[in-house]
């Protein structure tokens, strides 16, 4: 049987820009079409705005890579119009087991917060993601959105000018030019776009190799996450296994650092190993075997003129807390938005520079977490292993030492505290939404509350008067009115009000709130839009 | 709750938990005794909580009681 990803999803076709006689212009062109760069041209084009994806591939992702999908992903995924098919098809889990040598040191159950249309995250493999993000594409073509994705378009070549960039394209059929306002680099850790700008990627190499098998079986093992320490089927190591949808199960092992990679990979090497982790008697078929080692890294600016860098190709971090493409639809969901506004004169262009500050606060963020994650895990010194061990041997007699245990602390969204584009916070209302956050969801009645803040700038009241509409410096902002009276669960209330009794919020078409107060004040509020669109 | 980190005497019966302290360790190989300063460690720290008094401790314990 072929599987999803041996199957071309947009093989090469000739395109009529390929016999123009002169470079043809794009608004925005995508390099890359994974997740991130998919994700930006369906945010892109169903704004209207014409994008072009150029991908050296005709396929979607060779194995099932990234597999956790959190929250605001999938929020992100809602608005994008294709996060149906992703939640109906991952799979959600809620347990987690820790093993230390041959024991279990304890489990827990996340327990998500209620009152969210999305789960807390899903198991699924990269090629059903970027598949529905494909169909996505498909569906707005089908509604005559402007955007296409080009296979087996390979950029060889890159020139930036103050406004615009060129590009040399090679195809199986010869090389031709096409020219973009703009562009979006999302062609992963190994970029070429950044490569070809000769732009620094720097950071923490870690000195380890992990073994990434996806293993096809029946076996009745929960749908629970299992993370083993130092297990005797590994000793010195650890060993990570994670259900994904179709009965594949996804083993992590550990390899160290001198190994020879082209050995390990052999099934006949990897299959002893997954058998003593298994049992001997589960009956299991490898889907895909990889080795991968990892850097925490970033370039020092995501905006390069009119070229922009996101996803992996701005940022690397260890895969531990699924922070890589869950933190690279976040660079996208902050970078297009702004780009359209820019795009359309309503902005200045200095307001991309607030995408590489927000998102470089991010991938700070991120690098720390991941790093911390990836030094619990695989310990740099005796003294940290003896700690590490430590934490671990409390924490199967004790609780204190279960939140110090860290095998990955999952992505959640990232609050841009302090960002130019914040007016100061003038509510006191709860931490969570204070300016910079991503606005938690909560259900009004059979309906959910973020999808009614898409897209654009919106003026949210709870039992608050103030105009239907503003107008400012070319900004429309619509309000949506709502009332803690028709709040039944009070969620609306607890994570919007506190203990205030009214609140209006600015929010950002990325969710993300730029202003708060108790009350509408004009003055304020016109500032505060002007200030979340770099008009001051 | 003071969020200064005691380092005048405060334990009563100084010796006696001294005392304790190496009678833990009797007995135990070097790598096991290692283990159980970690624990002892984590253990304590978890007690006292305070973060502030948590980083004066560290200094303190690194001989850098200034920082």
């Amino acid at each position: 049987m072929n599987k999803i990803f041996e199957v071309p999803m947009y093989p090469y076709a000739r395109h009529a820009d390929q016999d123009a006689p002169a470079p043809v212009r794009h608004k925005v062109i995508v390099i890359g079409a994974g997740p991130i760069g998919l994700g930006a041209a369906i945010d892109l084009a169903q704004q209207g705005i014409e994008v072009v994806v150029l991908d050296d591939n005709d396929k979607v992702s060779f194995g099932s890579r990234a597999i956790c999908f959190a929250k605001r992903t999938l929020e992100i995924a809602e608005r994008l119009g294709c996060d149906h098919p992703m939640v109906d098809k991952g799979v959600q889990w809620n347990v987690g087991k820790v093993f230390f040598d041959d024991r279990e040191v304890y489990n827990f159950n996340l327990l998500a917060e209620e009152g969210h249309n999305q789960p807390a995250f899903i198991n699924l493999q990269q090629y059903y993601f970027e598949e529905y993000m494909v169909d996505r594409v498909r569906e707005l073509q089908a509604e005559g959105a402007p955007i296409e994705i080009r296979g087996r378009n390979k950029v060889s070549a890159i020139g930036t000018h103050p406004d615009h960039v060129t590009i040399e394209i090679d195809t199986p059929e010869g090389s031709y030019n096409l020219e973009a306002d703009w562009m979006i680099a999302c062609d992963g850790a190994g970029s070429p776009t950044r490569a070809m700008l000769g732009k620094d990627f720097v950071g923490r190499v870690f000195e380890d190799n992990f073994l990434i098998a996806d293993v096809v079986m029946e076996a009745d093992f929960p749908t629970e996450r299992w993370f083993w320490f130092d297990p005797p089927f590994n000793k010195g190591q650890s060993a990570l296994l994670h259900k994904q949808p179709d009965g594949v199960w996804r083993i992590d092992l550990q390899l160290g650092w001198d190994i020879d990679k082209e050995r390990e990979k052999r099934p006949e090497n990897v299959i002893p190993r997954l058998k003593a982790m298994l049992g001997d008697d589960i009956e299991f078929e490898l889907e895909w075997v990889s080795i991968y080692t990892f850097q925490c890294r970033r370039m020092e600016q995501f905006r390069h003129g009119r070229v922009l860098f996101a996803g992996d190709a701005a940022h690397q971090v260890s895969p531990f807390g699924a922070r890589g493409a869950n933190s690279g639809l976040q660079d996208t969901d902050n970078l297009c938005w702004k780009l359209k506004l820019v795009m359309e004169g309503k902005a200045p262009e200095s307001l991309l520079d607030s995408y590489d500050a927000e998102r470089v606060y991010g991938a700070d963020e991120n690098i720390l977490n991941s790093s911390r994650s990836t030094d619990f895990i695989t310990p740099k010194s005796e003294t940290s292993r003896l700690f590490r061990d430590a934490v671990l041997d409390l924490s199967e007699h004790y609780e204190f030492a279960r939140p110090l245990v860290n095998s990955g602390r999952l992505s959640v969204p990232c609050t841009y505290d302090g960002s130019s584009l914040n007016s100061a916070d003038a509510l006191s209302g709860p931490a969570r939404t204070r300016p910079g956050s991503a606005c938690p969801d909560a259900p009004l009645g059979d309906a959910f509350l973020l999808p009614k803040l898409a897209d654009r700038f919106t003026l949210l009241t709870i039992d608050a008067d103030a105009p239907d509409v503003i107008e400012e410096g070319g900004i429309t902002v619509e309000r949506l009115a709502l009332s803690v009276k028709d709040d039944k669960t009070l969620a609306l209330k607890e994570r919007y009000l506190g203990d205030c009794d009214s609140g209006v919020y600015l929010i950002r078409p990325d969710q993300h709130v730029a202003a708060r107060r108790p009350s509408f004040d004009e003055n304020q509020f016109r500032a505060a839009i002007r200030r979340a669109t770099g008009q001051e | 709750m003071s969020d200064q980190l005691i380092l005048t005497p405060n334990i009563d019966g100084g010796d006696d938990f001294y005392a304790e302290l190496l009678a833990t360790h009797e007995g135990l190989t070097k790598a096991d005794s290692d283990a159980l300063n970690a624990r002892l460690v984590l253990v304590l720290a978890n007690h006292i909580g305070d973060r502030a008094v948590l980083t004066q401790a560290l200094a303190a314990a690194a001989l850098k009681p200034e920082a």
